[in-house]
């Protein structure tokens, strides 16, 4: 569905999804190199359990949230792929680790 | 000439809670707000249907929101009940923490005043020890030595309401709000008024300036003193989380969305709506001392919005002498109060006249006093 409109000459950077590995440029987001590959589902919402994606990728909506090497709720429009990285989809409320 | 009973002017919680209480009296009515640039209390403020408190110095107040507090729950049944929205109104009662005994000192004689005087049957406040807050909140930190507590304070989602009581306006009158419509000025014209915006006159008997801090330039075209001045307040919320916790504190709830929300601050910073990262701290820190389980949870968002607030954080209402029917009503916690707003003060303003009830809210209090 998305096409890059440049020729780029940045450095190929690999990072997985899911556990399967993904191919990316240097300076894309994590949302970008996900919807390059034709990826539609970020996440699940933690409210009606509906898969989402994308929408505003300006940092904006909230939509585009998954998990960034353990870490929950990072919007994958605002950061920027780093070799290596492991992300998964957000699938539901964080847990509250209450004393 | 667009015709109706009666003209609300501005469409946030004050004056949608009016206008839709007018319909309810059987009224025609027009609701005009202004564009999406304006400044709107009604969509940056904390949520809460809070009494414990409130009126110290000036009893009407405590009485009228706990009146508003009463009438709650039927509120937001009757706006479920017309548009199938909820907006989210819980009644946990307030735990008011404390962290020193200078401070529980302070809240204790606050809330003796208000037993006082209001009859402490009615109003029930009274001190929590340490383990009676670890009772309800066990999650609180270890500075907490105990805590001021009253079964009358609730939340809701203040966009709900807002959505809610717009949706229940444009059902009853088939037709939503008029958005992008300024009230420029106001013209005497027969035995009536004409309402007039940029496109439009809207000829009508009666008017309610409900412009929130607007309502400090529209009054004076009516000889209505309307003294509301900005007061800045920072919110913070965090992700959704899957712990669900059924307790409410003043500057830390939790949403029916499962964000919690921390806030909030107080600034006089005229009309400057940003955050800033040194409130933001102080917002944090104070959140975290009260509950250090937020530690790990990340922060999704902030923003700043204004409260039309007046010299002694009361209502200001009064109607106009000069132009009999013009309405001037003004107010912080215009959540709280959208329960009364929607019901006794709607009534007062079909029926003509501001009731006893409401006359302390005058703006006149402010008047310098001649001996
Ligand atoms: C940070 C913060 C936290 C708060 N927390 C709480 C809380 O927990 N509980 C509570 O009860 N209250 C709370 N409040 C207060 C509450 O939000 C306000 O009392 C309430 O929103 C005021 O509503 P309003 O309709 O008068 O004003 P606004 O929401 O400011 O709306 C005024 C409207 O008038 C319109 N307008 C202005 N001029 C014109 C014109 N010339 N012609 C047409 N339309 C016009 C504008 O477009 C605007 O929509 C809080 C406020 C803030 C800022
Ligand atoms: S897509 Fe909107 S915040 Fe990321």
């Amino acid at each position: 569905m998305f096409k890059r409109i440049d020729k780029h000459e940045e450095k190929t950077l690999s990072f997985t999804f899911e556990g399967e590995p993904v191919k990316a440029l240097e300076g894309d987001t994590v949302a970008g190199a996900l919807l390059l590959k034709g990826e539609s589902v970020f996440r699940q919402s933690a409210v009606s359990g509906e898969n989402r994606a994308p929408y505003c990728l300006m940092g904006i909506c909230f939509e585009c949230l998954v998990e960034i090497n353990g870490v929950p709720n990072r919007q994958a429009c605002m950061v920027k792929v780093e070799d290596g990285m492991n992300v998964n989809r957000q699938k539901r409320a964080v847990e509250v680790k209450a004393p | 000439m667009i015709v109706s009973d009666a003209v609300v002017v501005g469409a946030g919680v004050v004056g949608a809670s009016i206008a839709y209480g007018l319909l309810r009296e059987g009224l025609s009515v027009e609701l005009l707000d202004e564009g999406d640039a304006a400044l709107r209390a009604s969509r940056g403020n904390f949520g809460l249907v809070w009494v414990s408190g409130k009126g110290a110095t000036l009893p009407d107040y405590a009485l009228w929101t706990l009146a508003s507090a009463d009438a709650w729950a039927g509120h937001a049944a009757g706006l479920e009940e017309e548009t199938g929205l909820s907006v989210g109104y819980h009644k946990p009662g307030g735990v008011d923490l404390c962290f020193s005994d200078e401070e529980l000192e302070q809240k204790r004689a606050l809330l003796q005043t208000l037993n006082d005087a209001v009859g402490a049957e009615r109003y029930q406040a009274r001190m929590l020890t340490r383990q009676e807050v670890l009772d309800i909140i066990p999650t609180v930190g270890p500075d907490v030595v105990g805590a001021g507590f009253c079964p009358h304070d609730g939340h809701c989602g203040s966009l709900s309401l807002l959505r809610a009581l717009h949706a229940a306006y444009a059902k009853r009158k088939g037709t939503a709000y008029r958005a992008g419509e300024v009230m420029l000025n106001i013209r005497k014209v027969g035995t009536g008024y004409a309402v007039l915006t940029r496109d439009n006159v809207y000829k009508t008997r009666k008017i309610v300036l409900a412009a929130g801090l607007g309502n400090k330039t529209l009054g004076p075209l009516v000889g209505i003193d309307s003294p509301v001045f900005p007061l800045k307040g920072q919110v913070l919320a965090t992700e959704r989380t899957a712990l669900r916790v059924d307790w409410l504190t003043p500057y830390v709830r939790q949403t029916d969305e499962g964000y919690f929300l921390l806030g909030d601050s107080m600034e006089h910073d005229g009309f400057n709506t940003f955050s800033n990262v040194a409130v933001i701290r102080g917002i944090a820190r104070r959140s975290l001392r009260s509950f250090p389980f937020l530690k790990d949870l990340r922060l999704v968002r902030t923003w700043a919005a204004l409260r039309v607030m007046t010299a002694d954080g009361y209502p200001v209402y009064d109607e106009s002498e000069r132009f009999p029917g013009v309405f001037s009503i003004g107010c912080h916690s215009g959540v709280t109060l959208s329960a009364v707003h929607a019901t006794r003060l709607a009534r007062m303003i079909a029926d003509g006249a501001l009731a006893p009830e409401v006359s302390a809210f005058s703006a006149r209090r402010f008047d310098v006093q001649e001996n």
